[in-house]
């Protein structure tokens, strides 16, 4: 008895000023908000009463111009462009790196370092690259168009009602594709050298090689890769913040969020945030849960 | 039951922990019953230099009072409001705070946060100071809780005249037909967007200045206090002709904030820009010099108006210290030393032009004798809640060109913000 609790009281001391962070500051205000998104706190004043789930079904059923599920339509354009865009350059980028490539070392670099820089930064500088005018008008990209002569590539970018998502995931495909390639280098890498021989052997072709050697087992990778930009696009604020400033065309619910709170709608911007969470959660615990299992069973 | 219980034992402990450390943080500046906080967000530029003219006047007439500076900087004032907030909920406000007179100041109103100025305007003379529009446009339930400290003019059309004079245009159109074949003149003589604009509250402004146009001053202040149905056939028409206007207009619109559609009319790419008055300091800061400037065609005598105005909010420190502050906004030294430096006019129509430049004088004038209305994304006609919904409505209409949508968002904004009648 004596010698068990010294061996887990020292333990749990040692992590408590981290659980009791983690408790007050991620719990408790989780917690908070969800109570909060559950009122008619609809101004400064404290909250009359409990709504039940009010906040929410208004959000679909009575919001202005239908502005959540517009803002709910962007992000998805913005989650899909955003992650096939990343997979696929990371992965293109990984290959040719695994090739051995001279001076892997400098690329990797240069590919990765783009993320080094923070999404404001960088959305300032797209904010001028992706310039909306054309013609004799055009800046940016569109004048480097303009100059070659490809003016039929002049695009409007970010201010296409339909499309202006899939521009706005361009500085994110940018920053983000060589952490997405850094995974998949590590995960050739972590492929025992055995079995590309083994390959060789039976006279696989390089095709057969990727195919049905490597990439089965870079199913973990992808899905890794898959979950942390998934996760990331769904709260992306500051890369559109800096593009485009909080704006119809380009409103995501983390964006309606900030709009919310400073008209001091609490308890919907509380409901936002909550939503939020949820539709992040049903993504990412599912993978914290797979994870878990696969390190029990090795 | 139990769970809910602990969830709301939990949140309290939370609220006190913030209520706790705001205190400690905003302890300092009002303390001491000499000192008198005044929060605003005026930081730098004309406004600043506004702010310290004002500040030469309370040091002389409230010589028994300390002026304590609690500008919060930065994002057009969305800092500080948050900043604001904050410190109101805590119950820690500053002595006074700037806030957009009007209907904007009705969010602090419905949050019971301020006091009741009617005896001040009485005592001080205000009431006949000021003109019987804005005090109509003030008054919630028979009281005022604010006292302008400036004015400024929403509904202006500035214009580049070395394109208007290309174009063979001499005389500034009056009516919306005429401003029409302007344009149409324009664009005849190569301008391709004659109008230049901005993003969505640059737009709201637009459309506004149309509506005063279409429906004339009664019904546009109708659309604010319940007494228009923003519904009618007539509002239609001005959708329908607003969609028209923006024909004229750059495309890429909601790339733009105001100053860049002042580069426009500046390069003389554009023609036209409605915008505020506070163009006028900016295009003089700016060091241009070929511009003109008239009200918005087929307004008339109407001045749309906007202002910024101090309060007295509950529960402050150094009540009598704020109203000598208030004071001083309110007479006619203080407004003279504030809108010299500022480029904006005085609430009151009794001051003297001498020291303003020439757009001013010309704005002194036309407050004496204009029909006051209100503005919405300035805050004078609609609170917060209701500029966030029309700007974005208006962001829509800029992107699809749904009249019916716009009409349907703009009666359902009225009908969630607007005054239950």
């Amino acid at each position: 008895m004596r010698h068990r609790r010294r061996t887990w009281i020292p333990g749990l001391l040692l992590i408590s000023p981290s659980l009791i962070l983690l408790a007050v500051f991620v719990y408790g205000l989780i917690g908070w908000t969800v109570n909060l998104s559950l009122q008619d706190r609809h101004n400064a004043r404290p909250a009359k009463g409990y709504v039940g789930l009010d906040n929410y079904t208004k959000l679909f059923t009575s919001d202005i111009n239908d502005r959540f599920a517009h803002s709910l339509q962007n992000l998805v354009v913005f989650t899909l462009v955003f992650m096939v865009g990343t997979i696929v350059l990371g992965l293109v980028w990984a290959l040719l790196l695994e090739r051995r490539a001279k001076a892997e070392g400098f690329w990797r670099t240069v590919y990765l370092f783009p993320m080094a820089v923070s999404f404001v930064a960088s959305g300032v500088v797209w904010r001028w690259l992706m310039n909306t005018g054309q013609g004799d008008d055009a800046g940016g990209i569109n004048a480097i168009f303009h100059g070659l002569g490809l003016g039929f590539l002049e695009s409007p970018w970010w201010t296409d009602p339909d499309w202006g998502m899939a521009a706005m995931a361009i500085p994110a495909i940018w920053q983000l594709s060589g952490y997405v390639m850094a995974l998949f280098l590590a995960g050739f890498r972590g492929i025992p050298e055995e079995l590309r021989e083994a390959a060789v052997v039976d006279g696989a072709t390089t095709f057969q090689l990727y195919r049905q050697v490597l990439f089965p087992q870079l199913t973990p990778t992808i899905l890794s890769a898959l979950i942390i930009t998934g996760h990331m696009s769904m709260k992306m604020f500051d890369l559109i913040m800096s593009v485009s400033g909080a704006q119809w065309l380009t409103e995501v619910p983390a964006v309606y969020v900030w709009q919310t709170l400073l008209t001091r709608d609490y308890a919907k911007a509380a409901a936002i945030s909550v939503f939020l969470l949820l539709i992040v959660a049903v993504v990412v615990v599912p993978y914290l849960i797979h994870v878990n299992r696969s390190e029990k069973r090795s | 039951m139990r769970l809910s219980r602990r969830v709301a034992a939990l949140a309290v402990a939370f609220g006190t922990m913030f209520a706790t450390v705001a205190c400690s943080s905003t302890e300092e500046p009002g303390a001491g019953s000499k000192k008198v906080e005044v929060f605003t967000w005026w930081a730098d530029g004309g406004e600043k230099a506004g702010l310290d003219g004002l500040v030469g006047v309370f040091k002389t007439d409230c010589a028994d009072y300390e002026f304590v500076n609690g500008a919060v900087a930065g994002g057009a004032g969305s800092n500080a409001k948050q900043v604001l907030a904050s410190r109101l909920q805590q119950n820690e406000p500053p002595d006074t705070f700037q806030a957009h007179a009007g209907a904007e100041l009705s969010d602090y109103i419905n949050d019971d946060q301020l006091e009741d100025l009617s005896a001040q305007y009485t005592e001080w003379g205000l009431g006949n100071a000021f003109p019987k529009g804005l005090i109509e446009n003030l008054t919630v339930d028979g009281k005022i809780y604010s006292v302008p400290a400036n004015i400024h003019r929403a509904n202006v059309l500035w214009s580049n005249k070395t394109v208007l004079a290309k174009a063979g245009i001499t005389k500034d159109a009056d009516t919306l037909d005429g401003f029409f074949a302007d344009l149409d003149k324009l664009k005849a003589s190569g301008v391709a967007t004659p109008l230049a604009l901005g993003k969505d509250w640059t737009q709201q402004m637009l459309f506004e200045a149309l509506l005063i146009s279409k429906l004339g001053p009664e019904k546009f202040n109708g659309l604010w206090n319940g007494g228009t149905d923003w519904k009618g056939a007539d509002i239609t028409a001005a959708i329908n002709d607003y969609k028209k206007l923006l024909t004229y207009t750059n495309k890429d619109r909601d790339t733009f904030d105001w100053t860049d559609a002042e580069k426009l009319l500046m390069d003389g790419k554009a023609a036209y820009q409605l915008m505020g008055d506070w163009e006028a300091a900016d295009l003089d800061a700016k060091g241009f010099k070929d511009y003109g400037w008239s009200v918005f065609p087929g307004n008339g005598n109407v001045f749309q108006w906007l202002a910024d105005s101090f309060v007295l909010p509950k529960n402050v420190k150094n009540a009598e210290g704020t109203k000598c502050w208030l004071k001083t906004v309110g007479s006619a030294t203080g407004q003279a030393a504030f809108n010299q430096k500022k480029g904006s006019i005085p609430a009151r129509t009794d001051v003297g032009t001498d020291g303003f430049p020439a757009y001013q004088q010309a704005a002194m004038g036309d407050w004496k004798t204009a029909t006051q209305v209100p503005s919405c994304p300035h805050g004078s006609a609609c609170a917060q809640g209701w500029q966030g919904a029309v700007g974005s409505a208006q962001g829509k209409f800029s992107a699809d060109g749904d009249v019916a949508a716009l009409q349907t968002a703009l009666a359902a904004a009225a009908a969630e913000f607007g005054s239950k009648k």
